[in-house]
């Protein structure tokens, strides 16, 4: 495998990683407040459809955004309203949002656009274009230079390669991704809200007992989950791909649970959990590489799989143990 | 303690739970310019106006009842298995290699050792997270729901790779030998001279489940174990300290439940398709969910909303074949009941609690 490949390689992972990181992040702050999510998927594809329907509807990637992000918070929203207001039970609740998500988009879309339960192809500024940073080779040289960018960046060394295609020309949803990182921790481990919102998914009673509302935390989770799970979503409809397509965000929100697990809750143990994810997921694109890499067949079912093998792994705790919130999944009920 | 009469716990909030998630879904009806009464009128009509109809409805509901069950058996046991899928998804796997092992005579042979496979792929699959659950204290949710995606992915592998007959692009198995081939409502009820429609699906299997509804009670209320599984799936320290042991429930718990996902397979499998297909399923097994929730985890009640939800899927393809209405409509009322039975009970119920309760009061006031 030369070094061209290798580069190739990475930036589809990071591509492919960055809707895992975002919704990896979303269900790290709802469960670090004690609320199971596994609707990452619902509020993600339902982001993926009004941003998408929207983008093309005003023409503005960035209505569409919005739209995206406002729907996922609703979803939230619900998700709150069953699991903190009415104490139901927070796994059911994400199954019900699922199937809810899944068949509203394709309804809505139906009723929409009569395209089959998708939107029209997003071109021009309905999309998420890549950014060029400064120095790298982009569609700008290319078309300056009047040659395809392909050979431009055979010529380039290895280290314009490694710029160019690797840190630059993404869009900036990838970037977003990769500063709520750092942010994520942050806000986590840094701020008096992010303490509070760690000790209510620890032990809700202390928190209720200082004179802090574990509902009014728990609601802002939810806020915060919508927020990232919207970013994520319209990141696969505008800017991974050009529309929405029936259940596209195919598995992507069970596959940010796993990561979350394999990171043990962690912000930055997520975006190498997300990464490696996406590497996975890159590597089951191109199964010629893995061919030539291990030397033989690698069944490409077993790459797909291979994010939940190793998630059931580390859940097993025999490499190291990975220990949920402990308040997780229960509703609080403040002592008559 | 009880705040509610039980006919209100088991019967009144399910059904004010129903008809809210029935209104919200005719709003969604109206929502895409559709008329939901009619809607209404054709989907009765689609699913239980003719005997074809009734066929397909008794065959999904078949498919819905074994992991409605399978839901249960867990549940009651405190095990939340969201795997059924997974589970019935492997069941068909060890039909279909059943039913493809031998030439097989007459189905009342291939049915036992197909039922048999299927139930023990099925537990097979739901072994590794139940082994995990009672052992390294895995979250029993997070594991089923990772065993769901690796079942597709090995389904998918054999089918591709092992199953898929000299030639054929198509990931599906050979066609089952003519043996395997189950007997149909319509030539049952023809025996004793009732007509019934020849193409629908409806078949032996849903004697098969309608057993299983009556085990599984006997099982549950009538055995020793049933009793043990039930005190743990209530309280796991009392049930230790009755020397109830936690190892033992959970796993055997989850062996019946992944056997009952996995005996799905002789209805959808050996049933219907008569060979392998990728996806199978459906998403019965999540359905299942549903079905418990609604039925309240009891065979009885599992009984009725399963075939609810036949009623729910074979009109909703009726809805899909005659209106412009997409078939995805189902799977939004699918999520609305989940919601309001599963998910939102307590909205419901503490309503009608406060309601009982001021009931209570004004009578004992009044008695005074």
């Amino acid at each position: 495998m030369d070094f061209a490949t290798l580069i190739q390689i990475l930036d589809s992972s990071l591509r492919l990683a960055t809707p895992l990181l975002l919704a990896c992040l979303a269900g790290l702050f709802s469960e670090r407040s004690g609320i199971f999510d596994i609707g990452l998927e619902a509020k993600m594809l339902i982001s993926a459809f009004f941003s998408a329907a929207f983008a093309y509807t005003t023409g503005s990637v960035w209505l569409g955004l919005l739209a995206g992000i406002l729907a996922s918070m609703v979803f939230a929203g619900i998700h709150g309203l069953a699991s903190i207001t009415f104490r139901g039970n927070q796994l059911i609740s994400g199954v019900a949002l699922n199937f809810l998500a899944s068949g509203m988009t394709v309804l809505i879309a139906q009723d929409w656009f009569q395209q089959g339960g998708r939107t029209p192809s997003l071109i021009g500024r309905a999309r998420f274009e890549g950014i060029e940073l400064p120095f790298a080779i982009g569609p700008s040289d290319a078309e300056a230079a009047g040659r395809p960018l392909s050979e431009l960046l055979a010529e380039a060394g290895p280290l314009q390669l490694f710029y160019s295609e690797l840190v630059s020309g993404h869009s900036v949803l990838v970037y977003v991704a990769l500063l709520a990182v750092p942010a994520s921790w942050w806000v986590l481990f840094r701020t008096r809200f992010g303490l509070r919102l760690r000790a209510v998914g620890e032990n809700p009673a202390a928190v209720d007992t200082a004179g802090i509302s574990v509902i009014g935390l728990r609601y802002s989770a939810m806020v915060i989950v919508g927020l990232l799970c919207g970013l994520a979503g319209a990141y696969l409809a505008t800017g991974l791909q050009a529309g929405f397509v029936k259940d596209m965000t195919a598995g992507r929100g069970y596959i940010a649970l796993a990561a979350l697990i394999f990171a043990k809750w962690r912000p930055w143990h997520a975006l190498g959990a997300c990464l490696l994810f996406g590497l996975l997921q890159a590597l089951a694109l191109r199964t010629d590489v893995v061919e030539a890499l291990f030397r033989f067949k690698l069944p490409v079912q077993f790459l797909d799989s291979l994010p939940y093998i190793l998630t059931v792994v580390i859940l097993a705790g025999f490499v190291g143990k990975a220990i949920p919130p402990r308040a997780g999944g229960e509703p609080y009920v403040k002592e008559r | 303690m009880d705040v509610m009469p039980k006919w209100a716990d088991v019967l009144l909030v399910p059904v004010i739970s129903l008809i809210l998630a029935m209104v919200i879904s005719a709003l969604v009806i109206l929502g895409i310019g559709e008329d939901p009464w009619a809607a209404l009128k054709l989907m009765v009509q689609g699913s239980f106006g003719s005997t074809y109809g009734w066929g397909y409805t008794l065959f999904y509901a078949t498919n819905f009842i074994f992991t409605g069950l399978a839901f249960a058996v867990a549940s009651h046991a405190a095990m939340f298995n969201i795997g059924a899928e997974g589970q019935a998804t492997l069941g068909g796997l060890g039909v279909a290699l059943v039913c493809l092992a031998l030439p097989w005579p007459h189905w009342t042979l291939a049915l036992p050792a197909a039922m048999a496979g299927g139930a023990l792929f099925g537990a097979a699959w739901a072994f590794l997270p139940a082994w995990l659950a009672a052992k390294r204290g895995s979250h029993i949710v997070i594991t089923t729901i990772m065993f769901n995606f690796i079942g597709a992915a090995v389904l998918n592998y054999m089918l591709v790779n092992a199953m898929r007959p000299e030639g054929s692009m198509d990931p599906a198995s050979a066609k089952f030998p003519d043996g395997t081939n189950l007997p149909t409502l319509h030539e049952m009820l023809a025996v004793v001279g009732i007509p019934f429609a020849k193409s629908a699906p409806a078949n032996v299997a849903l004697l098969i489940a309608l057993l299983a509804c009556f085990l599984v009670w006997l099982l549950l209320w009538r055995t020793r174990f049933g009793f043990e599984l039930r005190a743990y799936g209530k309280s796991e320290s009392g049930a230790i300290y009755a020397g109830i042991s936690p190892t033992k429930i959970i796993i055997v718990a989850m062996l019946i439940s992944g056997g009952l996902s996995g005996l799905m397979a002789v209805n959808n499998v050996m049933g219907e398709a008569e060979r392998l297909v990728l996806n199978s399923v459906e998403g019965a097994g999540f359905i299942g969910i549903a079905v418990a929730l609604m039925g309240r985890n009891h065979p009885l009640g599992i009984l009725i909303s399963a075939i609810l939800f036949g009623f729910l899927y074979q009109g909703g393809a009726e809805l899909a074949l005659w209106t412009t209405i997409p078939r995805e409509l189902i799977v939004v009322i699918q999520g609305l009941v989940i919601l309001f039975t599963g998910a939102l009970d307590n909205m419901v119920r503490m309503p009608i609690e406060r309601l009982f309760l001021w009931r209570r009061r004004s009578r004992q006031t009044a008695g005074e």
